[in-house]
């Protein structure tokens, strides 16, 4: 598979090194008064869709990016590449 | 029909008129005791034990395309039961013991091979961790042996032990452990189930479940709605597909692992062999072809086909311990979709919907599991309880932090 | 001494071979002479060999059906020694002088196989008999009938010696790829190539022009040979055009990836030097043409395989291109137009022919015998054909006596590559074949089809539907190149797929597959076409079904009264033909199998002659042997009693190194740690645990505070990599906004642990500054100058439980100052020390390492609960909070010592009470590490025990039956040297 990162264009996949949903994007909070449930929801609860999917991929013989890559899982059609970091920030994390 | 070689004599005799279907191909009809989704492997053997061993009448097996065409027809054929933990080894040595004893069980040759699997060691902390692997499996009542370098030469003189970058220091060997002609499992189920009356539905695909007050009724199909008592679902790699429609998700991910057969060769491997340093394991069928594979993909797919990088990994590795294998052809390779869960060990539960079971997250452990998870899924569909050997193959083991982890990799499936 | 060799006897004038050049080969021993050009098969066959292979199961004598890849019979082990190649295509293999091939799958001699028997047993011997018996007595399986069948299975024979050869791989990138030099193929090429973008053009054959070659067509009213020649050299001549003959492209994956190989050698007998013998090349391309052309396919009949028997257009190719008559008479059984070009074409070439079309109407011939409405009824010749029985549209039968018999089914498209994403491929009713889908999504994506395998079958429409394919794909402007002159006409056509009331009509030549087997697979309900497959073997030999799948699905549609598109379609799967895994391995072989990995200090230990580990693609000194010792244990026990008496040095590069910058910095370790960074003052070092987020220890190590915003993370060896990765996902996914930076700096900085009592005194005399316990005490680190001002990186931490240092300066200087240490340390007997005596002394001290960092531990089972912060965020902390983490009854680290001090613990061995059963449901624990330690004079473990800490002073049992150890051991502290440290603060 080809990936077109962001930043550096389009690399093959065997450069990078899969994780898994990007929702592991949207860690709870642990202060919260159900965080054991959505600790647990978010660790181990995928939708795991046959379609498309928005997945984290890592750049670890590259330049170290976490990407979003938005991929369907029955035809590995990619149609977006995101840098992490910018997911998270829309998604609301900061610090 | 009994088959034996007396039959077979008789009927190439005769022309061979005699034969019949191994299995009807069965009408849905309007409701079922039981109706067990997936004819695949699992799903059969669940059937046929259910039938056999605990007593149920009415059940049917729903499949939406022809059975035995996912996983159980896509493998590398492996038996074994050398597992690490008590959560596992049970079930596996189970598992290992139905083997056993399969052919007679079900009259049909699914050519039982005990031929024996070898796990290659090269350092010393693997070595630590197969003893005590080994040490669990005898415990648990399955045999293990370690095996010297010289011990391993003598079965594989061909085995790089000298230019090797990592060097084979000895190796875990199950002599019980093997092979199975794969597909023969699933007919070999299928016939046996049929005989006892189960309806093997083919072609027909679960679209919905009826679920009323938290009860399951039923289910949608293409052919039309089945009420069922209780619903059994078994569909490996998509579990996830299949139990949204139950609005349940699942400590599941699908992954695409591809397997390979080379052409036929004069025999050359005794038994199955791992390679303990890369990605590589291996075995030769009866017909004489290589069946090997190594490691998953690692990305979510449906797309039962895999990538050439994750193929020539597998072929270094094939070439690093077996440096003759080089002139000899990969013929064909494919991909089957696995069910690889959070712990990387498997389900066998029922839901929170009653009348709603689950048996799913097998990873690529699937086929030589097949027996025990029929069994134990039976035992749960029939009896509400799970077998005495698959009491941790529960949902809620991920609420409570009671993973079996037998690789230590912890939630992240494809590193399972 | 030239032996004697006999006359081509069968070979006639013409073809596209090199009469100039004669080359000597042998078969089975005998010696016989071709040409350059020739395949072994067209010099055996000019040789008057026909019999060359023996079928799978019946071992029925067999000679080739195809002239190329897609061959099921003619099978041989090609060379001698170690590049000994089984199953290798005769009807493919370039013949070269000296070539040696052997026949395979016999029993005897090629024409006298004893295991033919099997063919009397046929009858016995169906489909999926092995399902039905065998299965009395039950041991009887695996002792007596596997055996058997496994000897007489397989094929051809691998040497069992190292593959000789080397293998490259390599990447390619282009605009558009061309599969396939026929006239499409030729064509595409041509008409990207003109209009600038970068070409590849890539064929199996070694000569590109494809079918062309084989045709006696004219193309601008010369031959078409000709013009592919001539197309070929222009595109030679082309900058933007790679042309690769003898190059199989053997899958389309993902994104326009293509794999391919190139036989770069074996045409030879062996391959130059510095030559590879194939290459694996990664073809990136953004467009891609499909000409892979069509495979005519046979007609099932009684005795249809006999050598002798092939496809109409391989008697074709064998006439034209190669110059050979596989018989001077022969018969074509045709059901279309096509077989009467075969006819003539061997007509032309003084054959006599004589042709048996199944239809009524048949083209008017001029010079050769029609039989109209007649067929193939049955064949005779044990070892190669010799009478052809007819049945004639009257209802008489006729004998006719022929050595050759060419059959034309019709044609299928070569749609393989069209499949490979799992696209199913449309019957055509026009063609009585399947065809590439090309709807939106039918195609793997960027694929387009042209020229036969896109159906068009005339050589106009070809080289017409190549160039219009290479325009649309590309996207090009302007007019269609002109399109030279050819023959354009139409397929005519009646489907006729077996002749009824055959007994042994075989499908699947090599793996023995009839008519009857398909049968018998419908009335056993086997019906769908994965199951006729997987119950009959059809389609599943080393040809996997080109030439037989479609007439196995046609019979099953006729006995399910179902259309062949209703049947279905198997998959086709990579690779388009078998591939040797040599080349898919590559160079990653014996020592290249993976990199290698060196510390800084590596030819230093090499010259002290130090013993070698992997660990992981690092090598690692294992420990340093001295004359006179004998076993490893001695020098371990010397390195590490050497180290706590006085000093011991270690390279510890391989360690994890990972900078941690910025205003956040240490907010960051605080999420990542489960214990508390935030306080840590600068310039002092804290021990550190990670927790998955699952609330599973992770990896440990250490981080120091060298600036307000600077530390530096040490990981484990292992964990290097995944740690490193964890925290850039915590740093990019999780905190975005945190002013942190991370650098993974393990190979920048060489590391050398000095431990034992006198470390200081060796140290003091290389770093720059005050290093005394009061200005430099434990846990203390620092930016210093070694050697008077080289900067250097100086941590207070002990692995070992001694007084010790771990001491960085940039790798360059690694091999500098391990010599500087060794010589400031001479005066006090400095030791360097390897990984077994370093596991040692950690063991001793009761550090968790690998063994026990195993994924499944927690804080609690490592004795660490209480570093568990409960008073901020971090990483798996909430989940390591569930119950089924903190039984309190759950599994601890302990010390364990033999109770009979001579006895040896070993690790992997599980801890029982002191009596009673010894099973699993017993089990009380496990051994994680076990060493000698030379420190107390005898063995001792680590382990982890259900409800260890509260069991210090039990006696238990520790058991291996795995090695056959039972033995009794105390359960102690893990702590087993200087539990106080005072030591390591000395």
């Amino acid at each position: 598979m080809i990936i077109d990162h962001p930043l550096l264009g389009p690399r093959d996949s065997s450069e990078f090194t899969y994780m898994g949903d990007a929702a592991l994007i949207d860690r709870p909070d642990p202060e919260a008064e159900d965080a054991a449930q959505a600790f647990y929801e978010y660790a181990y609860l995928r939708d795991n869709p046959a379609g498309w999917h928005r997945e984290l991929w890592f750049h670890e013989a590259g330049d170290r990016s976490w990407l979003v890559v938005t991929r369907n899982t029955l035809t590995h059609e990619i149609s977006n590449v995101e840098l992490a970091r910018d997911v998270a920030r829309s998604r609301g994390r900061s610090a | 029909m009994r088959y034996s070689g007396f039959r077979v004599i008789k009927e190439a005799l005769t022309g061979h008129t005699g034969w019949r279907p191994a299995w009807r191909d069965a009408a849905p009809r309007s409701q079922y005791d039981i109706v067990i989704i997936g004819g695949g492997g699992h799903g059969l053997a669940t059937a046929h034990y259910l039938a056999k061993e605990f007593g149920q009448a009415r059940i049917a097996v729903l499949e939406k395309g022809w059975i035995g065409g996912g996983n159980v027809g896509r493998n590398t054929t492996i038996i074994r039961s050398n597992y690490l933990l008590d959560g596992n080894e049970p079930f596996y040595e189970f598992s290992l013991k139905l083997w056993e004893g399969l052919e007679q069980d079900l009259n049909y040759n699914a050519m039982v091979s005990q031929r024996g699997i070898l796990n290659l060691i090269h350092s010393d902390g693997q070595r630590d961790a197969f003893t005590r692997r080994g040490n669990a499996m005898i415990l648990n009542g399955a045999d293990a042996d370690m095996l010297s370098v010289a011990e391993i030469k003598k079965r594989y003189p061909f085995l790089n032990t000298g230019d090797a970058r990592f060097p084979i220091k000895g190796g875990l060997a199950q002599h019980r452990g093997g092979t199975v002609r794969h597909d023969a499992v699933a007919w070999g189920y299928a016939r046996s189930a049929d005989s006892r009356g189960v309806d093997i539905i083919q072609n027909c695909e679960v679209t919905g479940f009826r679920i009323e007050g938290g009860v399951c009724k039923g289910v949608e199909t293409t052919r039309g709605y089945i009420a069922a008592s209780k619903v059994g679902c078994a569909v490996a790699g998509n579990s996830s597909r299949l139990m949204s429609l139950a609005n349940m998700r699942l400590p599941i991910e699908s992954h695409v692992l591809q397997a390979f057969v080379s052409e036929g060769l004069k025999p050359i491997l005794p038994g199955v062999i791992t390679f303990g340093a890369g990605h590589f394991y291996c075995s030769q069928s009866d017909k004489g072809g290589l069946v090997f594979g190594g490691d998953i993909d690692g990305y979510n797919s449906y797309a039962q086909r895999g990538n050439l990088p994750v193929v020539e990994d597998v072929c270094e590795g094939a070439m690093a311990i077996f440096p003759m294998l080089g002139r000899a052809r990969l013929l064909r390779m494919w991909g089957g979709i696995m069910d690889m869960s959070m712990d990387g060990s498997p389900i066998i539960d029922r839901t929170h919907i009653e009348g709603l079971y689950f048996n799913g997250g097998w990873c690529y452990g699937g086929f030589k599991a097949t027996p025990a998870s029929g069994f134990a899924f039976a035992h749960l569909l029939a009896t509400d309880t799970p077998h005495p050997t698959a009491t941790a193959y529960r949902f809620d083991r991920f609420r409570t932090g009671r993973m079996i982890d037998e690789k230590g990799m912890g939630n992240q499936p494809n590193l399972h | 001494m030239r032996m004697k060799t006999a006359a081509q006897k069968n070979r006639l004038q013409g073809g596209q071979i090199d009469r100039e050049t004669e080359l000597t080969f042998t078969f089975d021993g005998k010696r016989y002479r071709g040409h350059g050009g020739d395949t072994l098969a067209s010099a055996l066959l000019a040789n008057g060999v026909r019999l060359m292979g023996r079928s799978f199961k019946y071992h029925r004598p067999r000679g080739p059906v195809s002239a190329g890849s897609e061959e099921p019979n003619a099978l041989v082990e090609l060379r001698s020694g170690d590049r000994q190649e089984p199953n290798t295509r005769a009807t493919t293999a370039e013949l070269f002088d000296g070539l040696q091939a052997r026949s395979q799958n016999r029993l005897g001699s090629l024409s006298f196989d004893l295991l033919a028997v099997n063919d009397r047993l046929s009858n016995f011997l169906t489909a999926g008999f092995y399902y039905k018996t065998f299965m009395w007595p039950k041991a009887f399986w695996e002792k007596l009938y596997e055996p058997v069948i496994r000897r007489a299975a397989g094929l051809g024979s691998l040497s069992l010696r190292e593959d000789p050869d080397v293998y490259d791989k390599g990447f390619l990138h282009c605009d558009l790829l061309v599969i396939g030099a026929g006239p499409a193929g030729l064509m595409a090429a041509l008409t990207a190539a003109r209009s600038g973008v970068d070409v590849i053009l890539a064929d199996e054959d070694f000569r590109m022009g494809g079918r062309l070659n084989a045709e006696t067509l004219t193309i601008d009213a010369a031959p078409a040979a000709d013009w592919a020649a001539r197309t070929v050299a222009e595109l030679a001549d082309l900058p933007n055009v790679r042309l690769m003959p003898r190059t199989t492209v053997i899958g389309a994956f993902d994104h326009g990836i293509y794999g391919a190989v190139e036989r770069v050698s074996d045409h030879l007998a062996a391959p130059q030097p510095d030559k590879p013998r194939q290459i694996l090349w990664r073809i990136y391309t953004r467009r891609t043409v499909l000409a892979a052309g069509a495979i005519e396919r046979p007609i099932a009949f009684q005795n249809n395989d006999r050598p002798g028997i092939m496809t109409a257009s391989a008697l074709r190719t064998y006439a034209n291109r190669y110059g050979v008559a596989v018989d001077r008479r022969a018969m074509i059984f045709t059901n279309n137009d096509d077989g009467h070009r075969t006819a003539a074409d061997l007509q032309a070439k003084g054959i006599k022919v004589i042709v048996a079309d199944v239809r009524p109407e048949t083209p008017r011939a001029l010079d050769y015998e029609v039989l109209a409405g007649a067929q193939v009824t049955d064949t005779m010749g044990r070892l190669g054909l010799t009478f052809v029985k007819l049945q004639l549209a009257d209802g008489s039968e006729r004998m006719v006596e022929c050595g050759a018999l060419g059959v034309s089914g019709g044609w299928n498209p070569n749609v393989h590559m069209t499949c490979h994403h799992r696209g199913r491929p449309q019957w055509n009713e026009r063609l009585a074949a399947f065809v590439p889908d090309s709807r939106p999504g039918g195609l793997p994506e960027g694929m387009t089809v042209a020229g036969a395998a896109n159906g068009d079958f005339s050589t106009a429409a070809a080289l017409e539907g190549g160039a219009r394919a290479a325009r649309a794909v590309l996207d090009l402007r302007g007019a269609l190149p002109e399109i030279p002159k050819a023959e354009d006409r139409p397929v005519r056509l009646q489907p006729f797929w077996q002749v009824k009331g055959a007994g042994r009509a075989w499908i699947d030549q090599q793996n023995d597959v009839t008519v009857k087997d398909v049968t018998l697979s419908h009335q056993e309900g086997f019906r769908s076409v994965e199951h006729l497959k997987r119950y009959t073997t059809l389609g599943m030999a080393t040809d996997q079904g080109k030439t037989a799948n479609i007439g196995g699905l046609a019979i099953m549609a006729e006995l399910a009264g179902k259309s062949i598109p209703e049947v279905g379609t198997t998959i086709f799967r990579p690779p388009y033909t078998p591939v040797a895994i040599g080349v898919l391995g590559g160079r990653h072989r014996g020592q290249q199998f993976h990199p290698k990995r060196l510390t800084p200090s590596h030819a230093w230990a090499q010259e002290q002659g130090a013993v070698f580990v992997e660990v992981g693609n690092w090598l690692r000194a294992q420990w340093f042997p001295r004359t006179g010792e004998t076993t490893w244990r001695e020098s371990v026990d010397r390195e590490v009693l050497a180290t706590r008496g006085s000093v011991g040095v270690c390279d510890v590069t391989t360690l994890g190194k990972v900078d941690v910058q910025g205003a956040d910095a240490a907010e960051f370790l605080n999420r990542i740690y489960c214990n508390g960074f935030a306080k840590l003052p600068v310039g002092k070092t804290r021990y550190g645990l990670m927790l998955r987020e699952d609330g599973i220890a992770m990896d440990d190590g250490t981080a120091a505070r060298l600036a307000e915003d600077h530390f530096v993370v040490t990981t484990t060896t292992a964990n290097a990599l995944s740690v490193y990765r964890h925290m850039e996902f915590v740093r990019q996914c999780l905190v975005p906004d945190m002013d942190v930076q991370l650098i993974s700096t393990t190979e920048a900085w060489a590391q050398f642990a000095v431990a034992g009592p006198k470390a200081r005194r060796v140290l003091e005399k290389i770093v720059d500054q005050d290093i005394s316990n009061d200005a430099f005490p434990f846990m203390a680190c620092a930016n210093v100058t070694v050697c008077g001002g080289l900067r250097a990186r100086l941590f207070r931490i002990s692995f070992s439980g001694e007084l010790a240092y771990e001491i960085a300066v940039p790798t360059a200087y690694g091999d500098a100052l391990i010599r500087r240490i060794m010589a400031a340390g001479a005066e006090f007997g400095i030791t360097p020390y390897g990984t077994e005596a370093l596991g040692v002394m950690r063991i001793e001290k009761g550090h968790a390492a690998g063994n026990e960092l195993n994924g499944t531990t927690t804080a609690l089972n490592l004795g660490m609960a209480r570093m568990v912060s409960t008073k901020k965020d971090s990483i798996g902390a909430v989940l390591s909070r569930r119950e089924g983490l903190n039984d309190p009854g759950g599994l601890r680290q302990v010390g364990i010592r033999p109770a009979d001090r001579a006895d040896q613990i070993p690790a992997g061995a599980h801890l029982m009470a002191a009596t009673g059963p010894v099973d699993a449901a017993h089990d009380q624990g496990y051994v994680s590490s076990a060493c000698y330690s030379p420190t107390l004079g005898h063995h001792i473990a680590l382990a982890f025990l259900k409800n260890g800490a509260n069991r210090l002073g039990e006696t238990l049992r520790v058991v291996s039956p795995l090695t056959g150890v039972e033995l009794a051991v105390e359960v102690c502290s893990p702590h087993f040297v200087d539990p106080e440290g005072d030591r390591l603060r000395a």
